[in-house]
This record gives structure tokens, C-alpha cells and sequence, in this order.
């Protein structure tokens, strides 16, 4: 394990110290990750980002993480920090109370270099199920201009429409823990959004989709994927209240 | 990495520490459930014993009639309450029953699907489990 001394930077006189320890592993040359520890000032309200990139700015310019808006919108920056799937840009390191903080990439997720893992399989499986309203006709051919909806329609799917896919959820699921063909509750719970939303005539052909042996029925209910997700879409009740329709629980 | 795809594999999913009383009601799940099963098993091969005859039933009967047979089938007593109780919990919200209703989520985002009353399952399910047990243990070391 490397690490690297402290610099002074530019932050406020009242900023603490950290310790974080970040994974590094480049699959074109190294066989497995090590941690390099890099001395951090932070304050109340600093970010993981803003940790992270502080340490290119002033330590090691070649720690690869992928990240874009800086403000949970894009999703681009989930990686595990102190063993939990979390969005880099919207935990402050203050949230967590430690001195020595880890930071690995993503479970589940073939790592690209150090912090940065592929999401191809996520959006695969996410244009899997058909991420948008499957019905003939359309707005634009439609004499009433617009599909209306109910407030009360609206609130049926409207929370899993939050989904920003940034791959917590299926990097926190422990049945994605071992199997790789499982769909994963990004997209179940998306599947979900879409077969609840009332303007949808999609439901049977998504059914039938994720009616699979490594499809809806893998979820064991472990409700990990709701916890760690950062928009509050909670997979775990879509997947279940999705199973009720196949059940023939709900209708 | 341990591999390509960077999974954490069976270590990762039965840790139960990171994600609260459910991932631990995952755990104890799987766990008595493959317990059962090699009960299940093993009850079948020794009750087939009694094929042997008069001879065989007694040394099967003596087999659990000891300390560690007394204190295996109260292990068994309590995977069993535990794997039905809990059983019944997880069908119920698998069929969406209990599980909450879907709404505009507020900050700070506590999932609906966690509710008390999922948790109020789990731990009667550890509860009854506990009770279990140590009845048959009164039971079956109080003669």
C-alpha cells in the first residue's frame, strides 16, 4: 500500500483531515487492486468528488473516476465508500464520521481503471424491457394532442421515473452478487414504471420479458437495492408490487 | 480482481453487516433453508434404518437421543419457525402485500418497502425462532 504526504490546500482554516484510501487497478497491467492513501482536508460540507478530485488536483492526476454533473443528476460517480454503493457527489465525507475512508469501484460492474466501472450491461438490460410507452397510436397523430393522466395515475409510477441509473442499486443487490445473467432491479423496478403508467400498453410484452428464470422471479427481497439508492426510487417495492401483477395480486 | 466482471461473489452476498435487519433476515433465510434441506435429507436416509428392523430404529432412536442429538433437532426447531415465519413475510410482499404504496419520495428517501412492518416480521420471526428452541431444549433436556 502506497501513500502519499499531505500538501497544505486552499481550504478553510476550520477543515479537518482524512485519510482516504482509494483502489487502484488498471486491468491492462496490474493482477489485482491495491489501495494508495491520500491525506485530505475537508470541511462540513465537502463531497467525496470534491475529495477525490482535490487528490488528482494535488497528488496523483492519474486516479481515474468517472463523473459529470456533480449534483446527483447524472449518475455517472457510484462507487463503493466505506464498503456501501454511494453517489461520490452527493455523500459528504462528514456524513461518515471515520478518519480512514475507503473507496473502491462498483460491485458487480467490470472495472474499466481504479474508481471507473462499464455500465454497457446496465443500459443493455435497461433497453431490454422497453423504457418508453409502447401503445399504436401516438400524441402526435392523436386528436386529443396529449395522453391525460390522473394526479393519482401520475403517482403510481412518477417515483420510479427518479431513476437516474447510476447502477447502486444493482451494485448493492446480493443476488447480482452472483449471477450474472440476472436482470437487476435498475431494470425490473423500470419495468415496473412503465407497466404502471397508465398511458402504457406495453404490460404484456414486458412481462414477458422479465417472466424469466434469471428475470423478476431472482429477487429474494433483500430490499439492499432500495436503501442504497440515492433518488429514492426504492427497485425493491417496484420489483414486488411487479411480481403482484404476475401473481395475479394486482391488476 | 478477483474477476472480469468484478462480482462480489457468495462472500459478498451473505455479508450481512452493510444493509440492516433485512439483509440479515436474507441470511438466516438461505441459511435455514439449506439447513432443512440436509435435515430433510438426512431424516429420510436414518428413518429408512428402520428397514433394518427392531435393531436399527433403536440405534436411529439413540442417535437423537443424546446431548448433540437434542441439541441438533432444537437447531432444526428453530430454522423451522424461523424459515416459515419469515417465509410467509417474504411471499406476502413478493405477491406486493405490505410493501408500501408507491409516492413522491422526500429527502432523506427512507424506502417504503422497509417499513416497520416488514421489520416487525423479521424479528418475530427471530423471536418465535429463539422461543422455539429453547422450548424443545426445556422439552427435550427436561426429562
Amino acid at each position: 500500500m502506497a501513500q502519499v504526504s499531505s500538501i497544505s490546500n486552499e481550504q478553510s482554516p476550520t477543515a479537518k483531515s482524512v485519510t482516504l484510501k482509494i483502489s487502484r487497478y488498471n486491468p491492462e497491467h496490474d493482477e489485482s487492486s491495491q489501495f494508495m492513501e491520500f491525506p485530505v482536508k475537508y470541511d462540513q460540507l465537502s463531497t467525496f468528488l470534491e475529495a477525490i478530485l482535490d487528490v488528482k488536483k494535488h497528488f496523483d492526476h492519474s486516479v481515474a473516476v468517472r463523473y459529470s454533473c456533480r449534483q446527483a443528476t447524472c449518475g455517472s460517480c457510484g462507487m463503493i465508500i466505506n464498503g456501501k454503493p454511494r453517489l461520490a457527489c452527493f455523500t459528504k465525507i462528514s456524513e461518515l464520521d471515520s478518519n480512514v475512508i475507503t473507496v473502491e469501484p462498483m460491485n458487480n460492474f467490470p472495472v474499466i481503471r481504479d474508481l471507473a466501472v462499464k455500465f454497457e450491461k446496465l443500459f443493455d438490460t435497461h433497453q431490454k424491457i422497453k423504457p418508453y410507452l409502447i401503445r399504436d397510436d401516438t400524441e402526435l397523430v392523436s386528436d386529443e394532442k396529449e395522453f391525460l393522466q390522473t394526479p393519482e395515475e401520475v403517482e403510481q409510477y412518477i417515483q420510479f421515473a427518479n431513476c437516474i441509473k447510476c447502477g447502486l442499486c444493482n451494485s448493492a443487490c446480493p443476488t447480482m452478487a452472483t449471477d450474472s445473467s440476472f436482470v437487476g432491479p435498475q431494470a425490473l423496478a423500470q419495468a415496473y414504471r412503465y407497466v404502471a403508467d397508465s398511458r402504457d400498453k406495453g404490460k404484456d410484452s414486458r412481462l414477458k420479458i422479465i417472466d424469466d428464470s434469471h428475470g423478476i422471479w431472482r429477487c429474494h427481497f433483500a430490499g439492499s437495492c432500495s436503501q442504497v439508492c440515492p433518488k429514492g426510487v426504492d427497485p425493491a417495492m417496484g420489483i414486488q408490487l411487479l411480481r403482484g401483477y404476475m401473481l395475479g395480486f394486482r391488476s | 480482481m478477483p474477476n472480469d466482471e468484478h462480482r462480489e461473489g457468495i462472500g459478498g452476498m451473505i455479508n450481512p453487516r452493510r444493509y440492516g435487519i433485512e439483509r440479515v433476515a436474507y441470511l438466516l433465510m438461505r441459511l435455514s433453508g439449506l439447513g432443512l434441506l440436509a435435515y430433510f435429507i438426512g431424516h429420510i436416509y436414518e428413518t429408512s434404518n428402520i428397514l433394518r428392523g427392531q435393531v436399527g430404529w433403536d440405534d436411529f432412536m439413540e442417535l437423537i437421543s443424546g446431548t448433540e442429538g437434542h441439541i441438533v433437532m432444537s437447531i432444526v426447531i428453530a430454522m423451522c419457525v424461523f424459515h416459515t415465519v419469515n417465509g410467509v413475510r417474504v411471499m406476502l410482499g413478493h405477491g406486493g402485500v405490505g410493501v408500501g404504496k408507491p409516492a413522491r419520495p422526500d429527502y432523506p428517501y427512507d424506502p417504503a418497502s422497509q417499513n416497520y412492518r416488514h421489520k416487525i416480521g423479521i424479528y418475530s420471526a427471530i423471536v418465535l425462532a429463539a422461543v422455539a428452541m429453547m422450548y424443545g431444549l426445556a422439552v427435550m433436556f427436561g426429562e
